[in-house]
C-alpha cells in the first residue's frame, strides 16, 4: 500500500532522515515509534510531500508519489490526522467534517458524516458546537472523523494520544482497531509505545533518522532493547 | 490601585504634554525671510494643562471606570439576549437589506448634490472594503498594498479612454480583469509568506505601482495625472451639456427636460450603487461556495487545510485575484467620478483606510464592513467643523472602537451554538 524506499529528507542542509525504508501493507496497522526528534513527523511529512524526499522514493498503491504536490497526494485515497489535532476551531463540528469531504459530492458527504457519527456518537451530540470549545479528546475524535470524511483507504495518525487522559487514549485506540475491521490501512506514529505496539501488526523503531528495528508488534513489545528504551524497563 | 497605577497615569499625562505642546503650542511664523518660533498664548497653555490633568485622572481610575461602563444596562442587556433563530433572522435580514437598497435608489432625488457625491464615494469604499474583506477577512492574508489594484483599475480606464477612446462600460470589465491579473501576478511570489512578511511585500507592491505611475511620465503623465476621463453614458446618452462622443445623444434632450448638472451626479451614484450591490452579492455567493469555505479553512489552520488536500496555491491565488478584481472595479468607477486621476489618489493611506474599514467592521462580515465603510467615510466629513482636529477625532474614535469592540462593529456570524441539554 505505502512503500518508502531508502528515503532521505533534508531541511535545508540538515539531513533529518538518513535512508529510511518502511512498508505498510493493505489492511494492516503499522506503528512507528521513536523518541523526540527521531524523525517520526518528518517521515510522515515526506509521505505527504512537504518537504519532499531529496532522494529515494515513496510509492502509494504502486504509484510513485515522491515528487507529487501535497494537494494531489492528499486527494488520492490517503488521509492524515496531523499532530496536535488542528481542528478548525472557529468552525462547528459539522462544518469541520464537511471540510474533510471537501472534494466529495453532497450525497457522499452525508453518508460519510453519518458513518463518522456512528463511530463517534459524542460528535453527533456536539454537531453545532464550535470545535475550539470542545475538550482535547473530543477534538481528537473530530480530527479523526474529519480525516475519515474523504473515505480514505489509508489513514495516517500522528501522535493521536498526545496530551489526552488515559481513558480517552483507550477510546481512541479502540476506534483505531475498529478502522482496521473496516478495511482501512492504518499507519500510526506514537510516543506511547506500549499501546501503539500492542495494537499493531508490525512496528518500526526510528532512531535519529534511521530505522533501528523492525518486527511484529508483539515481538517488539518483548524485545529487551525496546523495553529498555521506550517502555521504561 | 497601587503605585503602579499612579506611575502609569503620570507617564500617560507626561506623554500627552510632550505630544500636545509642540503641536498646539508652538507656532512657526515667517517674518521676512527668517522664521521665528513663538510660544503658545495663555489660553492654549491652560487647555493643554487641563487635558493633561484629564488624562492623568482618567488613567488613574481607568479600571474602575471600565468596570462601571461594562455594567451599564444597555451593554449588559445586549450581551445576555438570546440569539434569534437562524432562519428567522436570515429572513428579517434579507427584508431589511432589500428595504435599504430601495431607499438608497430613491434617496438621491431628495438631497443635495454634495450629499450624493459623498454617497458615491462611500459606495466606492464599500466596494473596495468588500473586496479586501475577501483577502484579509476571509482568507486571512494581510494585504497592505490593496490600493495598487484600485490604481490599476482607475489607470486602465484613464489610459484606455485617452489612447483608445474606450467608454466607461467597455473599460469597466477590462479594468477589473487587469487588476485581477495583477492580483494573480502578485499572488505567486507571496504564496509562501504569511502574516508580517506578506504585509511587507504587499506594502512594497503598492508603492511600486504608485511610484511607477508617478515616474512613467510618457505614458501616465506622471504627477500631472490624466484628465478628461469620460463620464459614464446611459445607452449612448451623455450627461454633459454638450454631446462629445460621436453618435451619442444627450440625456436632457432625449427626455425633453432642462439640463442640470445634478443628473450626472445622480447617475454616477446609481451606477456605484448597482455595482456595490453586485459586488456584495457576488462575494456573498463566493462565501457560500466551496472556495469560500476553503478560504476560511486556510485562515483557521493552514496545515490542517493542506492535510485535507486543499491546494494552498489555488486557494490563496483565488482570494488575491477576486479581491483585486473588485478593487479594479471600484477604481474604474472612481476614475469616472473624479474625471481626473493622479498617483496622489493612491497613496498608502488609502490602503490603510480600507484595511481599517475591514477591521472596524468585523473581519469577514459583509454587513459590518458596509457599515464601517459608511462610518469611516462620513465621520471625517461630519467632523469638518473641527477643521484640523478632525483626523484627531477620527483616530480617537478608532481607538475607542478597538478598545470596546475589538471584534468589530458586526463580527462575522458563524456561531450557531445549540445548547446541549443532555449531560
Amino acid at each position: 500500500m505505502l512503500v518508502l524506499e531508502n528515503v532521505h529528507t533534508h531541511y535545508g542542509k540538515i539531513e533529518a532522515l538518513h535512508g529510511v525504508s518502511v512498508e505498510v501493507n493493505q489492511g494492516e496497522i503499522v506503528s512507528l515509534i521513536g523518541a523526540n526528534g527521531a524523525g517520526k513527523t518528518t517521515l510522515l511529512m515526506t509521505v505527504c510531500g512537504s518537504p519532499q524526499a531529496s532522494s529515494g522514493s515513496v510509492f502509494l498503491e504502486g504509484r510513485d508519489i515522491t515528487h507529487a504536490p501535497t494537494a494531489s497526494i492528499m486527494r488520492s485515497g490517503i488521509a492524515i490526522v496531523p499532530e496536535g489535532r488542528r481542528v478548525f476551531s472557529g468552525l462547528t463540528v459539522e462544518e469541520n467534517l464537511h471540510m474533510g469531504g471537501f472534494f466529495n459530492s453532497k450525497a457522499e458527504i452525508r453518508k460519510s458524516q453519518d458513518h463518522v457519527y456512528e463511530l463517534f456518537p459524542r460528535l453527533k451530540e456536539r454537531e453545532h458546537q464550535r470545535a475550539g470549545t470542545m475538550s482535547g479528546g473530543e477534538q481528537q475524535m473530530l480530527a479523526i472523523g474529519r480525516a475519515l470524511m474523504s473515505k480514505p483507504r489509508m489513514i495516517i495518525l500522528d501522535e493521536p494520544s498526545l496530551g489526552l487522559a488515559p481513558i480517552v487514549i483507550q477510546q481512541i485506540f479502540e476506534i483505531i482497531g475498529q478502522l482496521r475491521e473496516e478495511g482501512i490501512t492504518v499507519f500510526l506514529v506514537e510516543q506511547n509505545a506500549h499501546q501503539a505496539l500492542s495494537l499493531a501488526d508490525r512496528g518500526y523503531v526510528l532512531e535519529t533518522g534511521r530505522i533501528r528495528l523492525h518486527d511484529t508488534g508483539a515481538n517488539l513489545l518483548a524485545n529487551p532493547d525496546v523495553r529498555n528504551a521506550y517502555l521504561g524497563g | 490601585m497601587a503605585a503602579n497605577n499612579v506611575r502609569h497615569a503620570f507617564f500617560s499625562a507626561l506623554i500627552t504634554l510632550i505630544i500636545s505642546y509642540p503641536i498646539l503650542g508652538l507656532n512657526l511664523e515667517a517674518q521676512g525671510i527668517s522664521v521665528t518660533l513663538t510660544g503658545a498664548d495663555t489660553s492654549t497653555v491652560i487647555a493643554i494643562f487641563i487635558a493633561v490633568i484629564v488624562v492623568f485622572v482618567f488613567q488613574l481610575f481607568r479600571e474602575r471606570l471600565m468596570d462601571k461602563i461594562r455594567e451599564l444596562p444597555i451593554l449588559s442587556a445586549r450581551a445576555h439576549k438570546e440569539p434569534m433563530a437562524e432562519n428567522k433572522r436570515a429572513k428579517i435580514e434579507s427584508w431589511i437589506i432589500t428595504g435599504i437598497v430601495v431607499l438608497a435608489l430613491f434617496w438621491p432625488f431628495f438631497v443635495s448634490r454634495g450629499a450624493v457625491d459623498l454617497a458615491t464615494l462611500v459606495l466606492i469604499y464599500i466596494m473596495l472594503a468588500l473586496g479586501l474583506n475577501v483577502v484579509v477577512g476571509l482568507a486571512g492574508l494581510l494585504d497592505l498594498g490593496y490600493v495598487a489594484f484600485y490604481a490599476v483599475g482607475a489607470y486602465t480606464f484613464a489610459l484606455l479612454a485617452q489612447y483608445a477612446d474606450f467608454s466607461f462600460w467597455m473599460a469597466l470589465p477590462v479594468g477589473a480583469c487587469l487588476a485581477a491579473l495583477f492580483g494573480l501576478v502578485l499572488g505567486f511570489p507571496v504564496l509562501r509568506l504569511r502574516g508580517d512578511y506578506l504585509a511587507i511585500v504587499t506594502l512594497g507592491f503598492g508603492e511600486i505601482i504608485r511610484i511607477l505611475l508617478n515616474n512613467w511620465t510618457t505614458l501616465t503623465g506622471g504627477p500631472n495625472g490624466i484628465g478628461g476621463i469620460p463620464d459614464p453614458t446611459l445607452f449612448g446618452m451623455e450627461f454633459g451639456r454638450r454631446v462629445k462622443g460621436e453618435g451619442n445623444t444627450s440625456f436632457h434632450d432625449t427626455f425633453g427636460i432642462a439640463y442640470s448638472g445634478e443628473h450626472k451626479v445622480i447617475f454616477l451614484y446609481l451606477i456605484a450603487l448597482v455595482l456595490a450591490v453586485f459586488t456584495a452579492m457576488v462575494i456573498r455567493r463566493f462565501m457560500r461556495m466551496p472556495v469560500g469555505r476553503a478560504w476560511e479553512a486556510l485562515r483557521e489552520d493552514e496545515i490542517a487545510a493542506r492535510s485535507l488536500g486543499l491546494s494552498r496555491t489555488a486557494v490563496k491565488l483565488s482570494a488575491f485575484t477576486i479581491g483585486a478584481f473588485f478593487a479594479g472595479f471600484s477604481g474604474t468607477v472612481f476614475a469616472s467620478k473624479q474625471g481626473f486621476i493622479s498617483p496622489e489618489s493612491f497613496v498608502f493611506l488609502e490602503s490603510a483606510i480600507v484595511l481599517a474599514i475591514v477591521v472596524l467592521g468585523g473581519m469577514g462580515s459583509q454587513i459590518g464592513v458596509i457599515l464601517a465603510a459608511i462610518a469611516v467615510t462620513i465621520l471625517p466629513e461630519l467632523a469638518r467643523e473641527f477643521s484640523e482636529y478632525r483626523m484627531l477625532i477620527f483616530g480617537a474614535a478608532m481607538v475607542l472602537m478597538m478598545v470596546w469592540r475589538p471584534q468589530g462593529l458586526m463580527p462575522m456570524r458563524r456561531i450557531h451554538i445549540e445548547l446541549n441539554r443532555q449531560e
